[in-house]
């Protein structure tokens, strides 16, 4: 009897982890199959007929591709910034705001949130042009900046809601300026909250294609506006997603083990 | 400490300029004609009566409610066993798990999607519904699992053993304990898959072939190619609406199921 139970136990947990391993290879296919052809010497995207390194030299001597490339980055960094930057100093703002006035806002910031991408894109869109703003590198950083800013927000609020206002009170009443409070007692607390806004900021404009394609005009593109507006098959492509997930996850793994390394620091240095 | 509050007046202005006047605007575009300069505008319902009176439109309409709907429900049906297996799991595996299943949220969705194009050349006797039916449900399914995953995880562990205690079996502990509780995390997990595969237009583009006109495709069109503004305006303002709808529905199950 109990053998039969153990048997059936075993048989289920083969299951569980059968199961698993099929979502994560299904998940995990395209990446795989991408990363397999960037190094096919064919432009074939069926058969694999050998190894050569061709598809990575066409990425590098695309123009396009990597001036693609370089405005992702630069765009990417100045949202990340200025976002993280305006939605700190915002979240701070609202945690200590009236809870009518900070419940307005919130719906109001999270309209981006919750509608979709091309939503927000045409009314950008309809904005820049009506003001008879052309549409360039401008008006596209700023609308990354708008749909940044909700993240780094829902990221940071909640963790400075979690604070002790006697602290920062107690700093004052110590002496402290309000700004000193702000640096030396808010900001060193709410870091870890503000860093995984700014990563998520970071992603999100990385990533974008729909507001971008709408707010950028005719004389910027980002890589996922490349890629959308190719005419043919690029196996080039395949190199570029190749080097940017190799780079992804090594970006993951250094965020997710810069506050272990953190704490085993400290921890050393209590002892 | 109130003196803080000053603090959020440029955020404040910002969404007053970049989210708040550029709804508005969509709005004013939707219920006006007369080209696309502000200043001559007439106010008209014209646009959305041209919308639900072309067959068309309404077959483009329907079919980008089903492609969500179906999108939905296979990330639920696959899904919710992957969640249920990870919450089972030592917790050291369920973060290694979850970072896995996250990690590729993280790669650009439109190099994703080329990849799936390059993917389904070795099976071109498929559909272009069915190869746009696999690109949705692979951009969405890590959002559902991990939504899932969240709420079975926070599930109280000795409501579980009450139940076993009671008698029941495994079975019967799923059907009425951890399922019911495990209902907001799928309905979290249907906001975050169905209201952006009904505005997709990237997806069937890129799978579909240029045939395959969903909604999000046609607003795109009118905007990009067409011009016309007023009534791209009014297409947007539908589907807005529609995904209001399904929230406050959604919503609505939800308060149903806790009760």
């Amino acid at each position: 009897m109990n053998e039969m139970k153990a048997k059936t136990r075993r048989e289920h947990h083969f299951f569980r982890t059968g199961y698993l391993i099929l979502v994560l290879l299904f998940i995990y296919l395209p990446i795989a199959y991408v990363m397999l052809f960037s190094f096919n010497d064919s432009k074939s995207m069926i058969n694999f007929s050998g190894f050569s390194l061709r598809w990575y030299e066409e990425m590098i001597n695309n123009q396009d591709m990597l001036e693609s490339l370089k405005y992702t980055v630069i765009i990417a960094v100045i949202a990340t910034v200025v976002s993280t930057v305006i939605g700190t100093v915002a979240a701070i703002g609202l945690s200590k705001a009236r809870k009518i006035i900070r419940t307005v806002i919130l719906e109001i910031n999270n309209l981006p949130v919750l509608n979709p991408d091309i939503v927000t894109a045409i009314g950008l869109m309809l904005l820049f042009l009506s003001l008879k703003i052309r549409r360039s590198i401008v008006t596209m950083t700023l609308a990354h900046i708008t749909f940044c800013i909700p993240y780094v927000i829902l990221s940071v609020l909640p963790k400075l809601r979690q604070l002790d206002d006697n602290v920062a009170e107690a700093a004052m009443d110590l002496g402290a300026t309000p700004v000193k409070a702000l640096t030396k007692v808010i900001i060193p607390q709410i870091y870890p909250a503000i860093f995984s806004g700014a990563l998520i900021a970071f992603s999100m404009s990385f990533d974008d294609f729909v507001i971008s394609y709408f707010t950028a005009g005719m004389d910027v593109q980002n890589i996922s506006m490349f890629v959308y507006s190719m005419k043919r098959f690029n196996p080039a492509v395949n190199a570029l997603s190749a080097v940017i997930v190799v780079v992804v996850t090594v970006i993951l793994i250094l965020a997710n083990l810069i506050p272990v390394l953190r704490d085993k620091k400290i921890n050393k240095e209590e002892v | 400490m109130k003196s803080f509050f000053r603090m959020s007046y440029p955020y404040i202005l910002w969404i007053g300029f970049f989210i708040v006047a550029p709804m508005f605007m969509i709005l004013l575009y939707a219920v006006t004609k007369g080209g696309n300069n502000t200043l001559t505008f007439h106010f008209t319902l014209e646009n959305f009566g041209r919308f639900f009176s072309d067959p068309d439109f309404m077959r483009v309409l329907w079919t980008s409610l089903r492609i969500a709907f179906i999108t939905t429900v296979v990330c639920i049906l696959i899904g919710y066993p992957a969640a249920l297996f990870i919450a089972n799991l030592s917790e050291r595996k369920q973060t290694m798990m979850i970072l896995l299943m996250t990690l590729p949220m993280w790669i650009n969705m439109l190099l994703k999607t080329y990849a799936w194009r390059g993917i389904l050349m070795n099976f071109d006797d498929l559909s272009s519904e069915i190869k746009v039916f696999i690109g949705m449900v692979y951009d969405f399914l890590p959002y559902m699992i991990i939504q899932i995953h969240t709420a079975i995880a926070k599930l109280d562990r000795e409501l579980l053993t009450a139940s076993y205690d009671l008698g029941a079996n495994k079975w019967q502990s799923f059907l009425k304990v951890t399922l019911p509780l495990s209902v907001p995390g799928i309905i979290s997990g249907v906001t975050l898959v169905f209201l952006p595969a009904v505005s997709s237009f990237v997806i069937p583009k890129l799978l579909g072939g240029g045939n395959y006109v969903l909604i999000g495709t046609l607003i795109e069109n009118y905007f990009l190619v067409a011009g016309d503004w007023n009534f791209g305006s009014a297409i947007s303002l539908i589907m807005a609406l529609i995904i209001i709808a399904a929230m406050y529905v959604t919503r609505k199950i939800d308060r149903g199921a806790e009760e």
